[in-house]
């Protein structure tokens, strides 16, 4: 580090030598030729190779670019360089393609199900009616789902009731008490978070509806999508409660309060924002949660509110039924369904994301 | 003379106040609660699994048809489907992960990387379904021609065999759907994130002093990288990767929306047809009778305790390479 001296006296030489600092790295002409030569030429090669041999394929395309670009990289690089810079611009420029590739990934799924969605989300009645006696086959100005986001959101909501305490408790139990059995459950719970979704369902079918007797209503739908969401929040709740500096624990145990009210009063008003995060991303999670869904829950295609009695429908399942139908009104539908359902996430997800932004700027 | 006062210990009471013991009390009950419930989850699978296992003795590990109304069924089939798609998935997830982790915590500008990180965990967001349209419709139709070139270039792995010519002017398009290759790719771009985020997270944790060091010693960025950086996240690497394939093995909307069932064991992965265990549940259960729903009940219970046992390995190295218990001020 170099320390500049501002000086109104300096002789105006001086200050020219001292203020100009030294570019550490850069990337010559030749550099940049070599690079941007590379692509092209291997673009070139690789278009006529396709042509040659009669391959077809813009993936295909890509990945063969994407070879034949390293090793043109690697050649030209290998003429003025010594061995450990073509290494190093090698897996650079692997590192970065990969990154590209989930970047591309990740962009057309979100750029695609827009897209398709665009025809059914231009109707009010979308978003108004619900389905009862519209064929797949009707136009796009008939029907809706308004029942699937009715019942995704009361299954959320029972499934937020069941979870927020449980979830909660136990990222308490793993955080404050401690002791051999917690780590047991952190292990577990870390587990949990992997497992199978459509376990859930089957767990949640073999207990409520085989032994218990319950009917595939919206309730049972909602108490597996609960079992999913619990491992999820008490994961991320403990994460947000272990960076509550002990300090504050200790300083409000020493001024004489009980462990109850420093949890109370200390602890969890510090990590709200954390916590406030756990419990949208485990609604964004359990929102688009399809597979336990497909097992306990019926599908309707009326309005029904009552969670109790009668199938209900939600917004996964509805878009399953709707694009396995095959007919392309259906699935103009069913993607039109998505689309609110990606829209629905990404909404909870931004708000997650302001909500945890820390207030010193530490990441 | 005066008795010499010896300095005694107070005595210090360990007893809790009514409150806290109720507290503590309170949530080691919600915590034991959630960790009983995972071991109900699997009593209850099991004992399910018990009347079909007894019915169909070691015969349901060896066959591979599901016919319930012939009475034969086994998981063999299933069971080969399921790893085919995990590893497949996981061949493809895994050096995407590795590079975006690496690019997100070493090479990305300073100024993009909460914004990489913040879109990656948008990607693990995305739910599955939403993933399952966009492997059908939008890459379904670009993979099969990857397909073909693998079948017609390395077809003499068997692996890559495809029982059609891949070389013929009109080559026949539907023997290249729906396959466990096509499934792979989708459910890699669903394990991405989760592996992506384990892996950064734990390189972002390698130590300033040695990364300083290894440059200030002349070592290029990657030699860094590989002396510094990945030994001290290997575990995360493991880890990570463990997690997605447990995810992996699970998944099963966008598994289902893709394949065609086939129930029998085939190494040609490119070819049409094949099935999961989680995809043969939520395909049949819709319809299943009594005892084929006891059947679904106990392929389930195996699909948890393969993926129980994935999941908790793979937390075990996660926890080891994790930083001390709570955080000092």
């Amino acid at each position: 580090m170099t320390t500049v001296a501002r000086s109104e006296t300096a002789t105006p030489l001086a200050t020219a030598v001292a203020d100009t600092p030294r570019t550490i790295a850069t990337r010559s002409f030749d550099d940049r030729a070599a690079w941007l030569t590379s692509m092209a030429g291997a673009a070139a090669l690789v278009w006529f190779a396709f042509g040659l041999l009669g391959w077809s394929g813009k993936v295909g395309f890509t990945l063969l670019w994407f070879v034949v670009y390293l090793a043109m990289y690697a050649t030209v690089t290998a003429l003025s360089h010594p061995r450990p810079v073509v290494i190093e611009r090698m897996v650079a420029a692997v590192v970065a393609g990969g990154a590209a590739v989930v970047g591309f990934a990740l962009a057309t799924t979100l750029v695609y199900t827009f897209a398709k969605g665009a025809a059914a989300l231009g109707h009010t009645n979308f978003y108004l009616q619900d389905a009862a006696g519209v064929r797949p086959t009707a136009g796009l100005d008939h029907g809706g789902i308004l029942h699937a986001i009715t019942g995704s959101a009361i299954q959320v909501g029972i499934a937020l009731v069941i979870s927020l305490p449980l979830g909660f408790g136990t990222a308490v139990y793993m955080t404050e008490v401690g002791g051999r059995a917690a780590k047991t459950v952190r292990t577990v719970v870390e587990a949990m978070t992997a497992l199978p979704d459509v376990l859930a369902g089957l767990f949640t079918y073999a207990t409520l509806v085989l032994v218990l007797h319950f009917d595939r209503t919206g309730f049972v739908a909602a108490v597996s999508l609960a079992v999913t969401m619990i491992p999820i929040v008490a994961r991320s709740a403990e994460v947000a409660l272990r960076v509550v500096p002990g300090g504050l624990r200790e300083a409000s145990l020493a001024l004489g309060a009980s462990q109850w009210q420093t949890v109370r009063r200390v602890v969890l008003p510090t990590a709200k924002a954390g916590l406030a995060t756990s419990l949208i991303l485990g609604i964004a999670r359990i929102a688009g949660e399809t597979a336990p869904l497909l097992i306990v829950s019926g599908a309707s295609t009326y309005q029904n509110t009552n969670p109790f009695t009668d199938p209900m429908n939600s917004l996964p399942l509805y878009i399953f039924s709707a694009v396995r139908s095959g007919q392309p009104n259906a699935i103009a539908r069913g993607f039109g369904a998505a689309a609110v359902l990606l829209a629905l996430v990404t909404i909870l997800f931004v708000i997650a994301r302001v909500l945890a932004r820390p207030k010193s700027g530490r990441r | 003379m005066t008795a010499v006062l010896e300095d005694a210990p107070r005595v210090l009471s360990q007893t809790l106040t009514p409150g806290d013991r109720s507290f503590r009390g309170l949530v080691t009950g919600i915590g034991l609660f959630v960790l009983i419930l995972t071991g109900a989850i699997g009593a209850f699978l099991g004992y399910q699994a018990i009347p079909t296992l007894r019915h169909y003795g070691l015969a349901f590990f060896t066959e591979t048809q599901w016919l319930p109304q012939q009475d034969i069924l086994g998981i063999a089939a299933v069971l080969v489907g399921t790893v085919e798609v995990a590893v497949i998935a996981l061949l493809i997830g895994f050096p995407l992960a590795l590079a975006t982790a690496l690019y997100i915590s070493e090479y990305a500008p300073v100024r993009l990387r909460s914004t990489l990180v913040a879109l990656i965990d948008l990607m693990a967001a995305v739910p599955s379904i939403i993933y399952g349209l966009w492997g059908f419709f939008l890459l379904q139709p670009h993979a099969i021609h990857v397909a073909r070139w693998l079948a017609q270039y390395a077809g003499w792995v068997p692996f890559f065999h495809v029982d059609t010519d891949p070389g013929s002017a009109t080559w026949a398009q539907t023997k290249f759907t729906a396959s466990a290759f096509i499934a792979g790719v989708v459910v890699a771009m669903m394990v991405v994130p989760l592996a992506c985020a384990v892996m950064r997270g734990v390189f972002s944790q390698a130590p300033l002093g040695e990364r300083e060091a290894a440059l200030a010693l002349g070592s290029t960025k990657w030699g860094m990288i590989r002396t510094v950086v990945i030994p001290f996240g290997q575990g995360g690497i493991i880890g990570g990767t463990m997690l997605a394939l447990g995810r992996a093995l699970g998944e099963t909307v966008a598994v289902l929306l893709i394949i065609s069932p086939a129930f029998d064991i085939k190494p040609n992965v490119l070819e049409v047809g094949t099935e999961t265990i989680s995809a043969l549940i939520a395909g049949l259960f819709g319809e299943a009778s009594s005892s084929q729903l006891s059947a679904l009940l106990t392929a389930g219970f195996f699909l948890f305790l393969l993926t129980l046992f994935v999941n908790t390995v793979a937390a075990v190295f996660v926890n080891r390479s994790r930083s001390g218990a709570s955080t000092e001020i």
